[in-house]
């Protein structure tokens, strides 16, 4: 008897496992961590090193995925948001990126290609993205919450007229920023071997941490999102929730913008940052959040966008053909997607049920 | 004068508006799918005689192009286009701007219908333009191609004038040749696949790492022509730990992102550097750093073909036949040799507030 | 649910009885293939075997048919479409005929709805009736009507119910779950009793009085079920002249007329009238819940704003919406999410209860209203209605109002919780609560409020109190003209 329960409390276990929203990003995070080391362990290989300006450096495959995810992983706290409490995505947060580092541009550069000095300090030209991004953030979210348009279709005109609107804002130059010091953000600072781009995503998960803490910004978007009609009745203000939803979506944009930016100190409007709004919205679908709205997980997300760079990675590593990168990535995308979506959990949670009444059965008898 | 603005649609009236405020009238309005058409009425007349033009005649040409924010070649590209055929200059120019093939025709076929006197296309993609050409034909219309040629008869259009991507990488290539290393080992970046820029500048590397041993490519990926791809995939290959002594980038961003990634590992490049930095398109910033000895080569593209057009224009007025159907742009490939004249020249994308 | 034996006849309507969580809808959901089933076997006439049902298609093939409590079929498509739609018909239908085969099942089954009407514009009675006919259509053997009687109004109820006797009549036998007492013996033959998942008994009608049917149900002698009755039944007249609540004039963007209203503290009030007379309008208009035209609202004495439900609450005023499903329970979250909400919501978005407050005030109402959940972090969706109706309750309950209102709190719910509701509010009352209580029940409201507001087509059409408030007094009023 005593063997017994604590089989099927092992059991439990498992079924508790499965049904837990991290097991699919965290489980595919390891496959393919495992996959790695079985095929060159030297893929976990870090160094220290130094890098051209003499700074100390951490190099190697691990923090390569930290730092290039970094973006990801803002945009999808943001796009987690946006979709918990709208039920739909954004897909103009590409387009975003561009008009945010846009801003940025024109603002470090005041109008020049490419000045000696910075016409205004660095943080004068983020705030202004964060501004500026927050304003079309705030736009899609208007369209949204306020005249009831699907999400992808409201983002949909963004998505069409933002990389334009980016070239616009510097009259269609393309301006670099010859300051240094700006390169810090997309690089590293002196004397800190980690890449800033990793420390600033730490940064916005620490603050999204404390917001989800200390306010119930959690607890309304999941209600507004679970039901509209019900939170309304309960006090709630449900178009500002999913207006709020997409400013904040804006404000990640604007630091997703920097990092992009300051990587190598100017952009392309027609391609930075191409196609990160389909990745951010796989971030949410990995991390087992539900696409139509309702509750989510930050952290599952968090930990998705990683996965999707560690895919990228390693599919670098292998040096797939270039043209035939994208399929093999939608191809362990899409079952990655298939695992973790709620339909499937519920079958492995009951697999692991079965697994439990299999084992007393064979007690017993 | 002032009006010269008010056929833009909505999309483009709050883009139109600034720019009309930065006080620059030839500014290429960055409008997407839509056609900025200056209208023809209220200004030829007093215009051109105000200008004192060599013809009495105001010739209209449609200019279809790809859209100005494609790259800074493109820019470029689009600038001078529009400051070759300025009212100033005794042109009147309906343009329409897009990377989509199919809105290029029907933007083509628009231009035929309202007469203008030239054609001039630079087209998104190669093939479908036949029929449209005929029509061109039939209505009298020369076309004069530019920058980029398409599949269809020598017949159909009136010019040529095109850059050799093929040259363009032959060119690097044999520069590169020159450097006289005992292995080269390449880290090859590519723009767009299919591309006619890529095919060009791919191709002649391939030809050469095929028939040399000493050529070998340490990975041959493709960063669509952008920076932060290009840093990944010499990321990747840094911390792969293999060796590599040049990077063939197709185009100046991705050789600049492919340098940040070196500059984090600390791999010296440019002249006297363990890595040759090879890149494309002439862009002003590249070349300095071509100057500056942290590159060692960066290929022209060359999007000044607006005199050559001029000049072919003025041929078909004066009634007399083009020489040459076919122009191939002149295009260099400068390394640490580089002087402050050639950048002048040759560089785009303007540092300066760019002048009428 | 275990060991059920369920024996059904034909030309036999079977009430199927149990209080919330009794196993009733388990067993409709096993006979119709939605569950599969551990254990036992089913059986049908004319079949030696035991029948197979794995999904809901096998049960149809079988000729076992449901309506459910939520109407099941495409509001958006015609009444003809509903009925043949999903049917293995496939392409090629012939439009023409189908309408007129509806037109002819209509008709012969007395439904006044047309073939290309679209569903949505008949009330909600005449859909149930067209996804019964839909089911008779189907030639089906068994029909089961899930609490189909829970949305209709009396007429509408007789309605149905002359529907059913009719099926009776050409054989069909007819599983009946319902809540409603009255209905019961009006239209059943047998009643099978379940309880805690456990078959009780099966019965005939005839020997089966209602007090022992309730007493089965909630497996309590008739001692007992005296007391309840006992309690229930008494209530008091309210002395205290304080007006809590007072508006003038007050109409919202639902379609009511203007209409006075006023609570005294310490007061159980109500609005009675048939479905759609605007009850619920009329307490949507108080809270804020729907558009304020004009109106003047004092609380207190003190004039007040009320424009949307956020400034209801900071006065005090709660409110249970009618419909569970669609304004009430935020499904997917937590019981203790759910109890939480309207207070948390009041109290700021910058200041969130702990975990261990939220725990607190979650654990502590769960036992005062007894609700049955495996712990606060179930999903509130998982319980079932009864106590998803005393969650919501709760979560009123712990802002400690000074005005509660409850829109039809005891509708689908079994008859101890609707008992154990009735008892709190008179209870609340007592410690000086103003309550407003509205229930289709009419025994109910007379049990339970002294003064009733009567409604007719939208209009405030008069006001019972004292030695008025008796059920033939109400209907007259409601009917219009003192008979």
């Amino acid at each position: 008897m005593q063997k017994n329960t604590s089989k099927s409390s092992v059991a439990n276990v498992f079924s508790g496992i499965f049904r837990n929203q991290l097991f699919i990003p965290i489980a595919a995070l390891l496959l393919l961590a495992l996959f790695n080391f079985i095929m060159d362990p030297s893929f976990f290989a870090i160094s220290f090193g130094h890098n051209n300006a003499g700074n100390p450096v951490l190099s190697g495959r691990l923090i390569t995925i930290l730092d290039n995810g970094s973006e990801l992983a803002i945009l999808a706290i943001g796009m987690t948001l946006v979709t918990a409490a709208s039920g739909g995505q954004d897909i103009s947060v590409g387009a975003a990126i561009a008009i945010a580092g846009s801003v940025i541009l024109r603002v470090l550069c005041g109008g020049q290609v490419s000045p000696e000095h910075l016409q205004a300090p660095i943080i004068v030209g983020f705030l202004a993205a964060c501004i500026v991004a927050m304003l079309f953030g705030a736009f899609n979210g208007v369209l949204v919450a306020y005249f009831k348009i699907q999400p992808m279709v409201a983002t949909l005109i963004l998505y069409t007229a933002g990389r334009s609107i980016a070239s616009w804002i510097n009259n269609s130059q393309l301006p670099i920023v010859n300051e240094p010091k700006f390169g810090y953000f997309g690089g590293l600072i002196p004397g800190i071997p980690i890449p800033t781009p990793f420390l600033i995503a730490v940064l916005c998960m620490i603050v999204i941490a404390l917001v989800l803490k200390f306010t119930n910004l959690g607890l309304y978007t999941q209600a507004v999102g679970i039901n509209e009609s019900s939170s309304k009745l309960n006090g709630l203000n449900p178009k500002f929730i999913k207006l709020l939803s997409f400013i904040i979506l804006g404000l990640c944009v604007a630091v997703a913008a920097l990092i992009k930016v300051s990587r190598v100190s100017t952009i392309n409007y027609s391609v930075v940052a191409k196609d990160i709004e389909m990745d951010a919205i796989l971030a949410v679908a990995l991390g087992g959040n539900a696409l139509s709205g309702g509750k989510f997980s930050m952290p599952a997300s968090i930990i998705g966008a990683y996965v999707i760079q560690f895919l990228t990675t390693t599919l670098y590593k292998f040096n797939v053909r270039a043209d035939a990168l994208p399929a093999y990535k939608a191809a362990v995308i899409i079952l990655l997607v298939v695992l973790s979506a709620p339909v499937v959990r519920d079958k492995l949670s009951s697999l692991g049920k079965k697994l439990k009444s299999g084992t007393r059965v064979k007690e017993v008898g | 004068m002032k009006k010269k603005f008010l056929g833009v649609v909505l999309s483009v009236a709050m883009v139109a508006t600034l720019l009309a405020g930065c006080g620059k009238k030839e500014e290429p309005a960055p409008a997407d799918d839509t056609a900025t058409e200056a209208p023809a009425d209220d200004q030829s007349g007093d215009d051109a005689a105000d200008e004192g033009s060599s013809s009495d005649k105001v010739i209209t040409v449609g200019i279809i192009n790809n859209d100005p924010t494609e790259s800074g070649y493109r820019t470029a590209n689009v600038k001078s286009l529009e400051e070759a055929f300025s009212a100033a200059n005794g042109y009147e120019a309906k343009t329409f701007y897009s990377l989509k093939n199919d809105e290029q025709i029907n933007a083509a076929q628009q231009f035929i219908q309202e007469g203008v006197d030239y054609l001039l296309l630079s087209a998104a993609d190669t093939a479908g333009w036949d029929s449209t050409l005929k029509d061109a034909q039939a209505a009298g219309i020369p076309v004069i191609l530019f920058d980029r040629t398409i599949d269809a008869d020598e017949s159909l259009y009136a010019a040529s004038i095109v850059s050799d991507m093929d040259k363009e990488g032959q060119t690097a290539v044999e520069w590169l040749a020159s450097q006289n290393l005992d292995e080269y080992n390449i880290i090859h970046i590519q723009g767009v696949m299919g591309s006619a820029a890529q095919k060009g500048r791919s191709g002649a590397l391939q030809e050469k790492v095929d028939a040399e041993d000493s050529w070998n490519i340490v990975t041959q990926q493709t960063a669509e022509w952008n920076a932060e791809k290009a840093q990944q995939i010499v990321q990747s290959v840094i911390d792969s730990g293999e060796d590599f002594n040049v990077i063939y980038a197709e185009n100046d961003d991705m050789a600049r992102g492919a340098v940040a990634a070196l500059d984090n590992a600390n791999i010296s490049h440019g002249v006297d550097g363990d890595v040759i930095i090879m890149g494309f398109d002439c862009n002003k910033w590249a070349l300095k750093e071509v100057q500056a000895g942290n590159w060692n080569y960066d290929g022209q593209c060359n999007p000044f073909q607006a005199p050559y057009i001029d000049e072919v224009i003025k041929t078909l007025e004066a009634g007399e036949e083009v020489a040459e159907k076919v122009i191939i742009l002149e295009e260099k490939g400068f390394d640490s040799s580089i002087t402050d004249a050639d950048i002048e020249a040759n560089g785009i994308g303007d540092e300066t507030a760019p002048t009428e | 649910m275990q060991n059920v034996d369920f024996t059904l006849c034909e030309g036999e309507i079977h009430a199927l009885m149990g209080e919330n969580g009794a196993g009733k809808s388990t067993l409709i959901k096993v006979l119709t293939g939605v569950y599969e089933k551990d254990e036992g076997e089913i059986f049908l006439k004319g079949m030696d075997k035991a029948a197979v049902i794995r999904s809901p298609q096998d049960a149809q093939k079988l000729g076992i048919s449901t309506v459910y409590q939520e109407i099941t079929l495409c509001p958006n498509l015609s009444v003809a479409e509903n009925m043949y739609i999903a049917r293995g018909k496939g392409a090629g239908q012939n439009w023409k005929k189908m309408n007129a085969d509806a037109d002819k099942i209509l008709k012969s089954l007395d439904i006044p709805a047309k073939a290309t009407q679209q569903l949505s514009s008949c009330s909600i009675a005449i859909q149930q009736m067209v996804a019964i006919a839909r089911a008779v259509d189907m030639d089906c053997k068994v029909l089961i009507l899930d609490e189909p009687t829970s949305s209709l109004d009396e007429q509408e109820v007789q309605k149905l119910f002359g529907l059913m006797r009719d099926l009776k009549k050409r054989g069909v036998g007819i599983i009946f779950v319902t809540h409603f007492l009255d209905q019961v013996y009006e239209v059943s033959d047998k009643i099978t009793v379940l309880r805690d998942g456990k078959l009780v008994g099966e019965y005939e009608i005839e020997t089966l009085p209602r007090v022992k049917l309730v007493a089965k149900m909630l497996g309590k002698e008739l001692n007992d079920m005296e007391e309840i009755r006992d309690d229930s039944l008494v209530y008091k007249e309210k002395d205290a002249d304080e007006i809590v609540f007072e508006a003038k004039g007050l109409q919202s963007n639902a379609g009511i007329k203007p209409f006075d209203f006023y609570i005294k503290k310490g007061e159980v009030n109500g609005f009675t009238g048939l479905l759609g007379s605007g009850r619920s309008e009329c307490v949507r208009a108080i809270f804020g819940a729907d558009r304020v035209l004009h109106g003047e609202v004092k609380k207190n004495g003190k004039k007040i704003k009320i424009s949307k439900p956020i400034d209801a609450m900071k006065n005090g005023i709660a409110y249970l919406p009618e419909d569970r499903k669609i304004d009430g329970i935020i499904g997917d979250l937590s019981v203790r999410e759910n109890i939480i909400l309207a207070l948390q919501v009041l109290k700021g978005f910058f200041r969130p209860f702990t975990k261990a407050q939220a725990y607190k005030f979650a654990d502590e109402y769960i036992k005062l209203l007894e609700i049955k959940t495996a712990s606060a972090d179930t999903p509130i969706k998982s319980l079932s209605g009864g106590n998803q109706q005393k969650v919501i309750l709760a979560r009123w309950l712990l802002m400690n109002p000074e005005y509660l209102i409850l829109d039809e709190p005891t509708r689908g719910i079994d008859i101890g919780t609707k008992i154990e509701i009735q008892k709190l509010v008179l209870k609340l009352a007592s410690e000086g609560m103003s309550v407003t209580f509205i229930s289709s029940e009419t025994d109910e409201m007379l049990r339970t409020c002294s003064r009733l507001v009567v409604m007719r087509d939208r209009k405030v059409v008069g006001e019972l109190s004292g030695e008025d408030l008796t059920q033939n007094k109400i209907m007259s009023t409601i009917a219009g003209g003192d008979r």
